[in-house]
């Protein structure tokens, strides 16, 4: 149902039955490798190219999520998912593997909350019993189509991120135990004319801002709401950049309750550069570590803004600037008291 | 040019664009240009290096010296991109390992590797020179026109 100008409401409150986070090498060296499901030791994870690999970490994701719901992958209605590369191949190769009904979506890292949106909704309207949205990223994949080969030598700049490799996947129905989706804000595409592709954090942070910004106008709450404000993959600059834009344009958020997955998911690594990037970023963080913790009661109402990048390679050679956008996804743990 | 971008911004995208510098993490360009000049140097040293060799126990001159050191370090550079150590030492040496030789054995070794998923003619055949196509290009068009200049100067004089 809508709520204000670009919200939707769920009143029935559809439940995350099943969420799991599958990553890579580099994310099994992180601080939260505790939370992922399933960590490989190889890059390649036994394929003989990247964009395999990619395919095999969302189709992994899909069937735990499925398998963690305690499902049969026949009872899922709707299959939601995207991720980076060009037509969206992991998405479409992992659903002729899945076989379920398929909708293939792209807003670049912002796509996790997009399907998670659409899959509340799609539950919410009674057009699916069972929903499941992924989405992943890899870093080899990525690397090699938005910038140069993986193993050329450039120097990245202190604002670059690395991309993360991993996917998440959340299956979503409309009973159930399990933390439950309230909300959802769908973004509308911000350019403040930023071109560097090696600083998108700067380039997002003013699309989030607009989606929170309208997320709290929409449902007419207090800033204080949420126990935990969180952003996808700003990386350290974006995050810096946003934590001065919310005052500035008086959403008043806590900000000692606001963090983003691209800070969290390599803590203080300075390899990383600005922090994680990428679908799987904020997919393998909420899924994994964010909806643990929220499971376990350390927060009760939590805000999930992903934040998307939508530019192509050729985009930027052809000097177009970035366009962002941001989707934000309300969850709630079941205790809360209404 | 720069200025010209500029000036097609909205007041409120120029506003935004200075915050964000302000939280851009500075280059650390001191530490940049240092560790470009010693390690550019220290691969122009190990090129001397090899050369000396070459003259000192196969007969080379040192005329005839130079090919054989320059695929001495392109071999050693592709070995190191195959290992997967080349762009990290890159990441930490920034342009003094991209400007010497080596840069571009590297850019044609990781074009060739990173396309081979995508077959022998199209992947490896079609993508090695993807980087070092323009160096290429570019540099056989400047030596046209330096050697045009140069054949004008001398008929003249």
């Amino acid at each position: 149902m809508r709520q204000g100008h670009q919200s939707w409401v769920f009143p029935s409150k559809p439940v995350i039955l099943g969420h799991a986070a599958i990553g890579g090498p580099f994310e099994a060296q992180g601080p939260l490798a505790e939370d992922f499901d399933t960590l490989h030791g190889d890059l390649m994870i036994g394929q003989d190219s990247w964009e395999k690999a990619e395919k095999v970490l969302l189709e992994e994701a899909c069937s735990k999520a499925i398998e963690k719901a305690g499902l049969r992958k026949e009872q899922v209605n709707f299959f939601l998912a995207g991720d980076l590369m060009n037509q969206i191949i992991s998405a479409s190769f992992s659903a002729r593997t899945l076989a379920i009904p398929f909708l293939g979506i792209f807003g670049a890292c912002s796509t996790a909350m997009e399907g998670l949106a659409l899959a509340a909704q799609l539950v919410d309207s009674q057009a699916a019993d069972y929903v499941l949205a992924a989405t992943s990223s890899h870093n080899g994949a990525a690397e090699k189509q938005y910038r140069y080969p993986t193993e050329y030598g450039s120097q990245k700049p202190p604002t670059a991120q690395w991309t993360v490799t991993g996917a998440g996947a959340a299956v979503v129905g409309n009973k159930g135990k399990g933390l439950r989706i309230t909300g959802a804000t769908i973004g509308r595409v911000v350019d403040m004319g930023m071109t560097d592709p090696f600083n998108m954090g700067a380039a997002m942070a003013p699309a989030a801002l607009s989606t929170i910004e309208t997320h709290f106008r929409d449902f007419q709450l207090p800033h204080d709401h949420y126990d935990l404000v969180v952003t996808g993959d700003l990386g350290k600059v974006g995050h810096a950049i946003l934590s001065e834009l919310l005052p500035k344009h008086n959403v008043m958020v806590p900000l000692q309750r606001y963090i983003d997955c691209g800070k969290l998911i390599y803590g203080d690594n300075p390899n990383v550069w600005s922090g994680g990037s990428g679908c799987g970023c904020v997919a393998t963080v909420t899924y994994g570590h964010l909806l643990r913790r929220m499971s376990r009661g350390d927060w009760k109402r939590m805000l999930v803004v992903a934040t998307g990048a939508l530019l192509s390679p050729i985009s930027y050679q052809q000097g177009e600037s970035i366009p962002c956008i941001a989707h934000a996804v309300a969850i709630e743990s079941e205790q809360t008291g209404e | 040019m720069a200025d010209q971008k500029k000036k097609k911004l909205t007041p409120v995208q120029q506003e935004y664009q200075q915050l964000a510098q302000r939280h851009e993490p500075k280059r650390p360009l001191v530490r940049n240009f240092t560790r470009a000049f010693f390690v550019g140097g220290f691969i122009c040293l190990i090129g001397q290096g090899i050369t000396e060799l070459f003259i000192r126990y196969f007969d080379f001159t040192e005329k005839t010296a130079g090919n054989p050191t320059v695929a001495v370090l392109i071999l050693l550079s592709a070995l190191l991109t195959g290992l997967g150590v080349y762009d990290r030492i890159a990441q930490w040496a920034g342009a003094g390992t991209s400007v010497p030789v080596t840069g571009f054995a590297n850019s044609i070794t990781s074009a060739a590797i990173e396309h081979r998923s995508e077959g022998l003619v199209l992947g490896v055949g079609g993508n090695m020179f993807k980087l070092a196509g323009s160096v290429i290009v570019f540099g056989v068009v400047a030596a046209f026109i330096i050697g045009l200049l140069k054949t004008l100067f001398t008929m003249g004089g």
